[in-house]
């Protein structure tokens, strides 16, 4: 009898439970399905707003923020109706998913994309196989563009590392540290138009009758000289004075890295080495610098790479004149200005290979951490 | 010997060349911020380092040289006796004034001058009035002829820049956690080949990205809106966003998570609940990063917004100008700190994080 009862009670529970399981999974899945209207209807509502800009800014945050989080709830409440195995293999992919589909859509396939242009002639009706790619290593104009990256990389990246090394070591020893830390490090958070126009005042020039207003000009005619067009004339070093705006902006990064591996450096061999009489000279080339060796390439790395893509300066600078094209700005004039896609494309790829041994380079360090 | 054993170099050896140093780098924009208060005229006459007290020549008289005088012989004035040449260049008295020829040979007229120190500079707010307004404003020109045109609407730009990077910043956010939450504490086929996938694409150059994705773009009629930016900033925001945080949220102690996992919660609340909270500090590191990055962007903007009006950002305003008022650097200096003004607050105030991620996104 008892027996009955508990029997019957527990068929009406676990009836109710199915229920209420029923019914949550039928909400979520309503909800489900409202959120992905909702994220797609935003679509087209942002893209076609009249509304004020930052009511529409506000409700983007909302609808890229708010509705990507509704989704990924839904989805994972869906994954956890399902059995158990399946569970395992779905709730990684509701995670990993999105991100992983925006960073194919946005960069992997359009490497693929572009490759495929390359092969084409200029509007891409004609396949044309690898005549772009010739164009772009035999053209005068692209070996002036490649030899300019060439002295981006070389002086840009040596320039930058000699300048945050000494500023590292020189604010290691010093009191005013963090004050000169922030000052060097703030060019960092200007943007690279700015810190054209910055430098364009720097470098203006007159007429040598006028009064020199840029500051470069007026040195120089101080000390009895001929106010010149820096950016203008001597080519090709006319590149050394754009690349200097980079060496300003990006020495405050190498700056931070040294930084701090420099104090993690064992202070006790540097006191061992003091007491065995090395000179300072000597603890810093045989001791600072091979122990900071591994953050030295990474820096490295990072400037070569912010040099190679190098854009914004030269277009505000001289826009690419007077034998300051690089590849960047080259890309940009073919394909933008001249309506060259395929001879743009085949540009951009060369640009890609170029960075491959520093991805090649950041896999191995990867992989290596990793498996430690 | 004179340097002591903890500090082998000279304190003043040190802090002087680090003053030097940072004097340089100081300049160039102390050069742009002092601009950009000065009127237009003195910009235009003087470099901006004048404003710093110094001695300059003030005119203390003035006179109408006799016609009668010889001008081609020597002449003299005040007690300097020269040519017209070198009085043209001015010439200087035993008594430290200095007589300057004005104008032409025949009505010129003679200067005295003497040397004082420099008052106080003028100020003026007048070059930001103008890069900032979006009407008609009304400039005076050396001549003293007033010319009317249309102000660069720099506050539109400024508006602009803000609308396109927040959500640019707060999209990538969320999709950047899960994704590294999963790379970090799931155990799936692919895993690492996914993830090497996203840190080789760390440094892929965007331009290999805007042609594809731009054909797409005007199919959609997506291009000149700012969801095509904010779009394209998360899909070239990921690779870092989820490296920066795989980093992080992967050196969670693991006790916690078992635990977490022992008391039955699901990954998803284990996310939401306790990695969530437990990342603030590098998800505010990518916030900052992103900011920047978006703020600062050029490329994009062009290539996506390209010329539709009434969306430009501030550095495509502050591009064009350097095109089409190269030499005007009242309004230069002014723009350009417009569009600094934001990232420099934003990047001092919070500094600490900024550097937290510097040295966690370089892949030691």
């Amino acid at each position: 009898m008892s027996d009955r009862t508990t029997d019957a009670d527990a068929l009406s529970a676990e009836l109710a439970r199915s229920r209420r399981r029923r019914n949550r999974a039928l909400l979520t899945l309503i909800g489900g399905i409202l959120a992905a209207v909702a994220l797609f209807e935003g679509f087209f509502l942002l893209r076609d707003s009249q509304a004020p800009k930052l009511v529409t800014a506000l409700f983007a945050m909302v609808w890229g923020g708010g509705g990507m989080a509704i989704l990924y709830l839904v989805a994972n409440q869906l994954a956890e109706f399902a059995p158990s195995e399946w569970q395992k293999r779905l709730i990684p992919i509701v995670f990993v998913a999105p991100a992983i589909a925006f960073v194919v859509y946005f960069l992997a396939l359009p490497a693929v994309r572009t490759f495929i242009a390359s092969l084409y002639d200029r509007d891409g009706t004609n396949f044309v196989g690898l005549a772009n790619y010739i164009t772009v290593f035999t053209e005068p104009f692209m070996l002036v563009t490649f030899r300019n990256n060439v002295l981006w990389i070389v002086f840009g990246a040596t320039f930058t590392i000699i300048s945050g090394l000494l500023v590292a070591t020189l604010a290691d020893r010093s009191r005013f540290e963090s004050l000169a830390k922030a000052i060097i490090f703030m060019p960092m958070a200007i943007s690279l138009v700015g810190a054209g126009v910055i430098w364009k005042f720097i470098y203006a020039v007159r007429d040598p009758s006028d009064v020199q207003i840029g500051l470069l000009n007026a040195i120089v005619v101080a000390f009895g000289g001929e106010p010149q067009a820096w950016i203008a004339q001597l080519q090709p070093w006319n590149n050394l004075f754009l690349i200097v705006i980079v060496i300003w902006m990006q020495t405050g990064y190498a700056m931070v890295l040294f930084s701090a591996a420099i104090k993690a450096v064992p202070s006790d061999i540097l006191e061992a080495a003091r007491v065995d009489g090395a000179g300072e000279f000597r603890i810093f080339f045989s001791i600072l610098i091979p122990s900071i060796m591994g953050t030295i390439v990474t820096v490295s790395a990072t400037v070569i790479i912010f040099t190679l893509k190098i854009f914004d300066v030269v277009l505000v600078m001289t826009g690419g004149q007077y034998g300051t094209d690089v590849i960047a700005t080259q890309f940009y004039n073919q394909y933008f200005t001249n309506r060259n896609f395929g001879l743009g494309s085949a540009i951009a790829i060369v640009l890609l290979i170029t960075v491959i041994p520093v991805m090649v380079y950041n896999l191995r360090q990867f992989n290596k951490r990793e498996t430690l | 010997m004179a340097m002591s054993k903890g500090n082998p170099f000279p304190r003043a050896f040190v802090n002087g060349t680090l003053a030097v140093i940072c004097l340089i780098w100081l300049i160039p924009t102390l050069g742009l911020f002092v601009s950009s208060f000065r009127p237009r005229d003195e910009i235009m006459s003087s470099g901006w380092w004048t404003v710093l007290p110094h001695k300059q020549w003030v005119t203390v008289s003035e006179m109408k040289p006799d016609a009668t005088i010889d001008r081609n012989a020597p002449m003299t004035f005040e007690g300097a006796t020269a040519t017209f040449e070198q009085f043209r260049q001015g010439v200087e008295t035993a008594d430290g004034k200095r007589v300057v020829w004005i104008g032409n040979k025949r009505a010129g007229t003679v200067q005295v001058q003497q040397q004082e120190w420099s008052g106080l500079p003028s100020v003026t707010l007048q070059n930001y009035h103008d890069v900032l307004a979006g009407k008609d404003v009304t400039i005076q020109s050396d001549t003293g002829e007033e010319a009317v045109r249309k102000g660069e609407d720099m506050s539109d730009a400024f508006i602009n820049s803000i609308a396109v990077t927040l959500p640019a910043v707060i999209i990538p956010i969320l999709m950047a956690a899960f994704a590294a939450y999963g790379f970090a504490w799931m155990r799936f086929p692919g895993r690492k080949l996914v993830f090497a996938l996203m840190v080789a694409l760390l440094v892929v150059p965007l331009q290999i990205a805007l042609v594809p994705v731009l054909t797409d773009y005007v199919h959609l009629r997506l291009n000149g809106t700012y969801l095509s930016v904010w779009l394209a900033h998360t899909g070239f925001g990921l690779p870092l966003a989820v490296f920066l945080l795989y980093n992080y949220i992967s050196s969670l102690p693991r006790e916690i998570m078992e635990a977490a996992i022992v008391d039955g919660a699901s990954h998803f609340k284990i996310f939401w609940r306790l990695v969530l909270p437990l990342s603030t500090p590098a998800l505010a590191s990518f916030a900052i990063f992103q900011f920047l990055w978006v703020w600062n962007d050029y490329l994009v903007a062009l290539i996506f917004i390209g010329n539709v009006p009434g969306v430009q950002v501030l550095t495509m305003r502050l591009a064009d100008m350097v095109g089409s008022r190269g030499s005007d650097w009242h309004l230069l200096t002014a723009g350009g700190f417009v569009s600094m003004i934001l990232p420099l607050v934003i990047f001092f105030s919070l500094q600490r994080y900024f550097v937290r991620g510097l040295t966690a996104g370089s892949v030691k």
